[in-house]
């Protein structure tokens, strides 16, 4: 009989463990505060629902920051403003779980403005609870992009004034324009009739997206009573003779009957299909048999570094590209110098027999420099045993460095006996694989259609990867 | 706990060590059946407290208090364990 008890909802801890505070059955809001209510509210329809197993509270930052000592959901502690980002990636991950985005208006519409207005375009499949108590509480009551005009803040002493600190923004009307929000609906924690329709409100926001309807933005105006200086009880009065004008209650959106309920879908992403766009093999067939290499070659962790425009990112996706064909997991990630063109680029690649973790190559097994800044820059980050390839024709200081393998070529001086000296980084990607032996020349002849666009290069770069091939066969004969 | 047989009249209880003397509920109880109280909590509140007569079990009061424990609302018939 549930119904005839109204008492602490199961939702909540029954004790706050997680509170540094020794006393833990009381939250840590000032009294009075919206914050308590609208916490009541939630917890009481995610008992009712029955959701709480599958139901993770995004709290923001400001008074809300520490939902989790309190609900007893799953929880995560958003940074400032980026709740709708972060509660995106769970629901699209997750689309079981039952997503409450948290936000008080600093959070919301100051530092997260931007968050919240692509969430709510694209209709991520979220609740958003967006608390306007016109002001930053957390922080000691500075102006908020909603405190009212004339409304006194530590940081509007004089009152807010609209040429310097701009209009109160109105979060719901501005939401609503968008295409894609289910349902957004201003609501205010005032009397007993207001705060019922809040509590409406939070219900219909929640069970949209049980029913997979959509975004759902509820909009509660809420007291401060700390950061007014009011007692609680003149609190619900200001905010009845004042925010009320500026913040009218309402609904602003509400496409929750035209929308049918829903299955959750997961954003699924075929393998194949992607494997298709990249000219690979279907999952399950073949890639190219390889022989692997020697053990010291395995895995490699290249960085390859030169000046802009002598192809080094180029090599690098080639080389990414091939790996991918001889079936390795690869990585390619770029860095641009200031100004590409002149500049210095360069790119980290993996080629691994494992799932990579991280693309960045912050100690490389192979170094590629072509030219001496690179070199300088990048000769000591190469791990003990690794190898360093670099073009004799344009590095006029070797490597000094005792505990790697060193291969030298004139990269640019065979690029320009075969008429073109940008074909340089395919010499050296011939050197390394006839070195190194981690792909055979097939695969790499396989991999350049995909990369070269004009098919009349084709045979030019062939050839360039054949003559660093050969260049580092002779010197091993 | 509650004797089976249900509750005659509704009633309120605030969980005193809870209550954190805001005074929304007190303003807002409809039938002025909820006090401020003389002394002072360990929180050092004053806290709310129910006259003992006079409750119909509204719930404004609950939805008023912004403590999830402070007050409980038992309506008329409740049958069950009281939890605040
Ligand atoms: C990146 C960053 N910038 C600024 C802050 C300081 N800060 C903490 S809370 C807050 C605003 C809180 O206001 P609001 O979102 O309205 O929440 P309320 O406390 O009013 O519920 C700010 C600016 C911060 N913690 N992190
Ligand atoms: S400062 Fe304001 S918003 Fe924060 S807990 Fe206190 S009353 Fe609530
Ligand atoms: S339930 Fe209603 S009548 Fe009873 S104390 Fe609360 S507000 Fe007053
Ligand atoms: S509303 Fe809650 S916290 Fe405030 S006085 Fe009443 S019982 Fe105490
Ligand atoms: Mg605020």
């Amino acid at each position: 009989m549930a119904e005839k008890r109204l008492s602490k909802a199961d939702s909540f801890y029954k004790v706050y463990e997680r509170t540094p505070s020794a006393i833990k059955d009381v939250t840590h809001y000032c009294p009075g505060c919206g914050h308590g209510v609208l916490s009541k509210l939630i917890a009481e329809a995610i008992d009712d629902f029955g959701i709480r197993e599958r139901t993770i509270f995004m709290s923001p930052v400001g008074c809300s920051v520490f939902g989790y000592y309190y609900f007893r959901t799953g929880n995560i502690q958003c940074a400032h403003g980026r709740a709708p980002a972060a509660a995106t990636g769970i629901k699209r991950a997750y689309p079981e779980s039952i997503v409450i985005s948290y936000q008080g208006d600093g959070d919301l519409a100051a530092i997260g403005g931007n968050e919240i207005i692509q969430a709510a375009n694209r209709g991520e499949n979220i609740t958003v609870f967006f608390v306007n108590n016109a002001i930053y509480g957390m922080t000691g009551g500075q102006l908020a992009p909603t405190t009212l005009i004339g409304q006194k803040t530590t940081t509007s002493p004089f009152g807010r004034n609209p040429a310097n600190e701009g209009y109160p923004i109105r979060v719901s009307e501005m939401i609503a324009t968008l295409e894609a929000p289910v349902y957004v609906e201003r609501v205010m924690l005032g009397d007993a009739k207001n705060t019922n329709k809040v509590r409406r409100a939070v219900r219909k926001g929640l069970s949209n997206q049980i029913d997979n309807k959509g975004f759902s933005l509820i909009e509660v105006l809420s007291v401060c009573p700390s950061g007014w200086k009011m007692t609680p009880v003149q609190a619900k009065q200001w905010m009845n003779d004042f925010m009320l004008k500026q913040f009218p209650l309402g609904v602003y959106r509400d496409r929750s009957e035209e929308i049918p309920v829903r299955e959750s879908q997961r954003h699924v992403f075929s393998v194949d299909g992607i494997r298709d766009k990249l000219e690979l093999p279907k999952s399950g067939e073949q890639t190219m048999q390889v022989e692997k290499p020697a053990a010291e070659f395995m895995n490699p962790r290249l960085k390859l570094a030169g000046f802009g425009g002598q192809g080094i990112l180029m090599l690098g996706l080639m080389l990414a590209e091939a790996g991918m064909r001889a079936g390795y997991h690869v990585s390619w990630i770029p860095s641009y110098g200031p100004e590409m063109r002149g500049g210095t680029a360069n790119c980290h690649v993996n080629l691994s027999e494992r799932r990579i973790g991280s693309p960045v190559v912050s100690k490389p097994t192979v170094l590629v420099a072509l030219n001496q800044p690179s070199l300088d820059k990048f000769e000591s980050e190469v791990a003990p045993g690794g190898l360093i390839i670099y073009d004799t024709a344009l590095v006029p200081n070797p490597p000094k460095r005792k505990d790697v393998k060193v291969l030298g070529l004139p990269a640019t001086t065979i690029a320009d006996e075969l008429g073109n000296t940008r074909i340089a980084n395919m010499v050296v990607l011939g050197a390394y694989v006839g070195y190194s032996r981690i792909l055979p020349k097939e695969v790499v002849f396989s991999a350049l259609p995909a990369l070269i666009k004009r098919k009349n290069l084709l045979p030019l770069n062939e050839l360039a990867v054949e003559k660093g091939m050969e260049f580092v066969t002779r010197m091993g004969s | 706990m509650l004797e089976a047989v249900g509750l005659v009249q509704a009633k309120v209880v605030v969980r005193e060590d809870e209550c954190k003397g805001c005074g929304l509920c007190i303003a807002a109880c409809p039938e002025n059946v909820l006090f401020e109280q003389k002394h002072l909590n360990r929180l050092g509140y004053h806290p709310a407290g129910y006259t003992g007569s006079g409750c119909t079990g509204c719930g404004t009061c609950f939805y008023q208090c912004p403590e999830p424990g402070a007050i409980a609302v038992y309506k008329k018939g409740y049958v069950g364990e009281e939890v605040a």
